[in-house]
């Protein structure tokens, strides 16, 4: 989704080459191949250069506490940093693509977007809990109920975002540019205490616990061992991971390779013009709004299903970091919120991992850093890190 | 109700009754009017009575914005100075003597307008989108809170630095002169973002001071964590006061059970109002300024701001200064009346309540944000609260509503609609951007940009001039 020319990168051609997807060639090549390569390439990339600057932070401060080694704790813990931080971040990445994708279309942050991502953990708790009331969750095959649970948070939140669209912003799209803002932090708000009255009337709860002891499947850990360290891999990570790398590769083709995507980019790029080339904007505008909304619902359920219990109030974290994630990949780009994604979950897991040890920090103050980061990054690199440059209107 | 009290009629079908309202003795009588049959039933209230909140809900917001009928009637200015007056300095706190949720509730609007004011600055001034406004509040109620506390050891309490209550007055431009410096501190780094980056950026900010406040009971504990800190201090009341509140209440007819608290809510009450007065002169004299006009400029349009000599910086610095600086002197009467100061009380709900605040009331426009308040904390505070009261009242004595037949004990107890404050600022947001944007009580600026279109110069010229400001607005109150 390039807005204007590129700016010239001092960064090396490689970084040019896994930046830009490629037009042409074979469609086994640009829909399967580079996606999955470049997904590859940014994990390793990022762990590389956390690690380096986890060991850097340990010769700082060898021994925060007595007798505890920084570098023997992070050498021990690196595995599990890394699997924890990939399958968190792949979520983000998901919530971040929605930003992403409005951002790009309507130059407009759907502040509400969180609340999306809220709602699809909640269809996926509904789905399974009636399963589970019904007595059959245990006969379904585990794959199939993911893909019917995940499919129907798919459609119900991208639904949902078609119509938060529809009746508060459409309205609003040659206002200021703080009204629709103001407008999505109200449809938050709300969307955050109707479900919380739908779920209070109807389960007496709004703390919503995923059927998960009557899915074994589901809390069987498979130990991995590296070196003299063993890990349990929870089987949600090995789902979040494996959702999320399907869903982004359909994404992927889908804006890149499907004449729908190419709608959506070409009113990205200029709506106006896109309209008089016989563009129906607005409907590409609402597909562009149900497919983040999608993927956010997408991501809610694996969400839901890794931490177990979910309540209404759970978006504003994630969806803050997802944002976060998406300005630092550069918003407006569907690769840089894939970057940003992995980059904020990354990055969060090794916080966890290493402010354990420093007596006046723990990990409360992973917050704080990951907002530090938004700010920064907002403050020396606003475009984020494949942002193009959008020169300001005058 | 505010319908009433708009000014200049030119068309429509009412337009007689509107002229015949007009005439000052008319009008006169009918705020005197006003005025007494709502104080009236204020005080034939009775707590006990099952249709209390109903009557209550119906009296008193009538009765909070009495001031805003005077201020838009045809009186002289000497008249309507007089009739406010007697409202907010005597009438209310009459009430409140009579009953102390009334003043309360005053305080708390008192509190919060003043927020709304400091907001006002930031968002409507200068179109600075702040999430975060919250956290210059809180700024100003730790700093009062953390020297004056006596119940928990702290830092501050080791080293002895606690100081007496009186001192509390020293700490309103103490916290005045933090917040500022704070905002100062946020203004910098933010300053070459835009819109929308920005408000992100303060919700961020916003939440890294809660944070701090929840985490800095360790290593030193500066905060007392979670916990919060209580027992904050209190300014002494005056020698007079108790005995005077009790001689009030006596002539009155009334018996007060515990005097001292009714006459240190009094207090407080005052103190919020002469802050408030402050805060209001202030913003006007700032709006009408070279400053406020700059302000204008930068929110209107940046690059040509810089282009005519607005110093960008400075002036945005300026924006974020002073409207932390309200917030700031506020937290320390917050601090002090509350007597309890927690980072719960400075949450991002806290923040977005401000902005529908100034957003409800009218961007921009002092009267309008103020009456955002009224109105919003009126629905969170009483309306709301009322409604749960009324609906199990009315369940304890299994009233059927007539027509539809629905007995009132089967409503759910889950939805009580108390809890539900964010449904309703969250419809209050959506609507007011959709069909209302410049507000309940536009300026008359904001509104002609909200239209889509830019002000003729005339047109502006036209706008110093109140009586015919009043003319444009009954004409287009309905286009939103």
């Amino acid at each position: 989704m390039q807005l204007t020319e590129r700016r010239k990168s001092s960064l090396s051609a490689l970084v040019e080459w896994f930046s830009t997807p490629p037009v042409t060639g074979n469609w086994f090549y640009r829909f399967l191949i580079y996606p999955l390569l470049q997904i590859i390439v940014f994990i390793v990339g990022i762990t590389l250069v956390l690690t380096v600057i986890a060991y850097l932070l340990s010769v700082l401060f060898p021994e925060p506490r007595p007798n505890i080694f920084l570098a023997t704790q992070i050498s021990r813990q690196l595995p599990g940093m890394i699997i924890s931080g990939i399958s968190i971040g792949f979520v983000y990445a998901m919530v971040a693509l929605g930003y992403t994708l409005v951002y790009g279309v309507l130059n407009f942050i759907n502040f509400a977007h969180s609340e999306i991502f809220m709602f699809g953990g909640v269809i996926g708790f509904e789905i399974m809990k009636r399963l589970d009331d019904a007595g059959v969750i245990q006969g379904w095959n585990p794959i199939l109920l993911l893909v019917v649970s995940v499919g129907a948070a798919m459609i119900g939140s991208g639904l949902l975002a078609v119509l938060m669209e529809r009746i508060a912003y459409r309205p609003l799209r040659n206002a200021p540019r703080l009204v629709p803002l103001i407008s999505a932090i109200g449809v938050s708000f709300f969307m955050i205490d109707f479900i919380r009255a739908i779920e209070a009337v109807t389960r007496n709860d709004f703390n919503l616990t995923y059927p998960k002891t009557d899915l074994p499947w589901l809390t069987t850990t498979f130990p991995v061992s590296f070196g003299q360290t063993t890990v349990q891999i929870k089987p949600t990570s090995i789902i979040m991971v494996v959702g999320a790398v399907i869903t982004l590769i359909a994404l992927n083709w889908f804006v890149n390779g499907t004449k729908l995507g190419r709608g959506i980019r070409a009113v990205s790029q200029d709506q106006l013009t896109a309209g008089l080339m016989g563009i129906n904007v607005n409907l590409m505008i609402s597909l562009t709004f149900f497919v983040g909304g999608a993927f956010g619902g997408a991501a809610g359920v694996l969400f839901g299903l890794n931490a177990g219990t979910i309540t209404p109030y759970i978006g504003f974290t994630p969806g803050i970091k997802a944002f976060t994630a998406a300005v630092l990949g550069g918003i407006g780009n569907v690769t840089g919120a894939l970057l940003g994604g992995l980059t904020i979950g990354m990055l969060e897991s090794y916080l966890n991992g290493v402010l354990v040890y420093f007596p006046a920090l723990g990990q409360n103050y992973t917050d704080i850093f990951v907002f530090a980061i938004l700010i920064l990054v907002l403050i020396f690199r606003p475009t984020g890190i494949l942002g193009e440059r959008v020169d300001e209107k005058v | 109700m505010m319908n009433t009290s708009i000014p200049a009629p030119t068309s429509g079908t009412n337009g007689s009754l509107r002229q015949w309202i007009r005439q000052p003795r008319i009008a006169g009588v009918f705020i005197l009017a006003y005025l007494v049959v709502f104080a009236t039933i204020l005080f034939k209230l009775d707590r006990a009575n099952t249709l209390f909140p109903l009557w209550s809900s119906l009296a008193f917001p009538p009765f909070v914005i009495s001031p805003f009928i005077i201020f838009s009637s045809p009186l002289s200015r000497r008249i309507k100075a007089g009739l406010i007056l007697l409202v907010v300095l005597i009438l209310m706190p009459l009430i409140g003597i009579y009953d102390g949720g009334y003043l309360e509730l005053s305080i708390q609007i008192a509190i919060f307008s003043a927020l709304a004011l400091g907001l006002n600055i930031v968002v409507g001034f200068a179109g600075l989108l702040d999430l975060g406004y919250i956290a210059f509040f809180a700024v100003g109620a730790y700093i009062w809170a953390m020297f004056s506390e006596t119940n928990v050891t702290t830092v501050w309490s080791v080293a002895g630095l606690i100081v007496p209550g009186w001192a509390f007055y020293l700490f309103i431009p103490v916290g005045v002169f933090a917040a500022a410096l704070v905002g100062m501190l946020l203004g910098l780094p933010v300053l070459r973002l835009r819109g929308d980056y920005l408000a992100i950026v303060t919700l961020g900010f916003g939440e890294m001071i809660r944070v701090l406040a929840r985490n800095l009971d360790q290593p030193y504990n500066l905060t007392n964590g979670t916990q919060g800190l209580s027992g904050v201090g209190r300014p002494p009341l005056p020698g007079f006061a108790v005995p005077l509140t009790a001689n009030i209440g006596q002539a009155m007819g009334i018996q007060i059970s515990n005097v001292e608290p009714v006459s240190q809510q009094l207090l407080f009450y005052f103190i919020a109002i002469i802050l408030l007065a402050l805060i209001i002169v202030i913003a006007q004299r700032l709006d009408n300024s070279p400053i406020g006009r700059a302000w204008t400029a930068i929110r209107e349009d940046e690059v040509a701001a810089v282009a005519m000599g607005v110093p960008l910086v400075r002036m945005k610095l300026l924006a974020f200064a002073s409207g932390a600086a309200f917030a700031g002197a506020i937290g320390v009467l917050f601090a002090a009346k509350n007597s309890f100061v927690s980072p719960e009380s400075f949450s991002l709900d806290q923040s977005i309540s401000i902005l529908a605040m100034v957003i409800v009331g009218g961007l921009g426009g002092i009267r309008g944000v103020i009456l955002g308040a009224i109105v919003v904390q009126l629905l969170n505070l009483q309306i709301l609260v009322n409604f749960s009261l009324q609906i199990n009242a009315l369940k304890n004595i299994d009233y059927v509503i007539p027509i539809i037949n629905f007995p009132i004990r089967n409503w759910p107890p889950q939805l009580e609609p108390a809890k539900y404050q964010r449904l309703v600022f969250g419809l209050l947001l959506i609507l007011m951007t959709i069909f209302r944007p410049a507000g309940l009580l536009p300026e008359p600026r904001r509104k002609m940009e909200m239209r889509g279109r830019a002000p003729e110069p005339d047109e502006l010229a036209r706008l110093e001039e109140p009586a015919i400001a009043a003319e444009i607005d009954p004409k287009h109150a309905n286009e939103g």
